[in-house]
């Protein structure tokens, strides 16, 4: 990756130039779920429609704040987040797809609830950091990207993550008492 | 001082925790520790108490389990069960298809490095077959064993994480 990481500036999906296509959301125990995905080239055709996928299935999941590539079947470091709104959220840096991400300073760590599309009947108490700055890639551009977060927006972020490292909130949760059968859908 | 286990199992319905301390209660037996909970239905309760004799807390629990919905036993155990930790406590995660032996195949992995299983629960939601355990495991093994987990996971289409446990000691 070359050049200087800089904030999201202004990005939105429309800077994809090409719509979002719905695709279904798998779930657990699918394989693709427990693998780790490549990394991507964030300027190809593929990852740009796929960011554009990503966006467009989160907007019409109801309470879906992240969607990584591997919950719609395709290993590859790709996710979209979007936790504007949320209650919890109290940085917020509106609907942004990142490729190849990774944490590069985790601190405050907290425990906390989760639950996942691709894990519908069951959420679990997870530790995470809630002050977090990552390092990734814009689709379309690959313009290197540098976000600092915390709360809520932070948890969704090492949520998406580790999907894109094969990695489910239940290879996280505290002890053999932290999950939970779901209660409340949305 | 007697210390009886005491399990009781069946179909859940509201006040059955109530009507099995009630009846210990009146005993002056002393309910130490207890884990509760409902699994696909069936309320299922263990615990241990101190005071009196087994046979007393037998008849007194019949009733209970008079209309054969409730199934319940009682065993005296050796006072002081405690087992001292000494190993370097984990959290071993397992999450795959659902099939036989899954449990039974990478707990033997843990059992052979000498590990302890202190606390495991499982759940079965759809095909998703989930079990998370915490474990003690001889220290300086960790590596060891979660290489021979990955390759028991891998030999069972399964994923697995093992995590140290971490206590947040204040």
């Amino acid at each position: 990756m070359t050049g200087e990481y800089t904030g999201l500036g202004g990005w939105a999906p429309d800077a994809l130039g090409v719509p979002g296509e719905v695709r279904p959301v798998v779930a657990a125990p699918d394989p693709v779920l427990s693998r780790p995905g490549p990394e991507v080239d964030p300027t190809s055709a593929e990852v740009v429609q796929l960011a554009a996928d990503l966006v467009a299935t989160m907007r019409v999941s109801p309470g879906c704040v992240g969607l990584a590539a591997p919950q719609v079947g395709v290993g590859a470091q790709v996710f979209a987040v979007d936790v504007t709104g949320h209650p919890k959220a109290v940085t917020v840096h509106g609907t942004f797809v990142l490729c190849n991400a990774r944490v590069v300073e985790a601190s405050r760590w907290k425990a906390g609830r989760e639950g996942c599309m691709s894990v519908p009947d069951l959420t679990g108490d997870v530790k995470r950091a809630s002050r977090l700055v990552v390092e990734g890639a814009l689709p379309g551009t690959g313009a290197p990207v540098r976000l600092v977060t915390d709360g809520f927006e932070a948890r969704a972020l090492q949520h998406e993550i580790d999907h894109c490292a094969g990695l489910l909130f239940l290879d996280r949760v505290a002890g053999a008492h932290a999950i939970y059968q779901r209660k409340v859908y949305l | 001082m007697n210390e009886l286990a005491i399990t009781v199992i069946g179909r859940d319905r509201p006040g059955i925790v109530a009507d099995v301390a009630e009846v210990l209660a009146r005993l002056g037996a002393n309910l130490t520790d207890s884990t509760m909970t409902r699994l696909r239905g069936h309320f299922a309760m263990t615990l241990i108490c101190v005071g009196p004799a087994t046979a007393e807390v037998e008849a007194a629990l019949a009733p209970l389990a008079a209309d054969g919905q409730l199934l319940a036993t009682v065993r005296a155990v050796t006072p002081d069960g405690a087992t001292p930790l000494t190993g370097e406590p984990y959290v071993l995660a397992v999450h795959g298809a659902d099939r036989m032996g899954i449990v039974a195949a990478m707990t033997r992995v843990l059992a052979d490095a000498g590990g302890n299983v202190t606390d495991l629960s499982t759940r079965l939601t759809g095909s998703l077959y989930v079990v998370v355990a915490e474990v003690e495991l001889p220290p300086g093994s960790s590596d060891e064993v979660a290489g021979r987990l990955t390759r028991t996971a891998a030999e069972l289409g399964v994923g697995v994480s093992l995590r140290p446990a971490d206590p947040d000691l204040l």
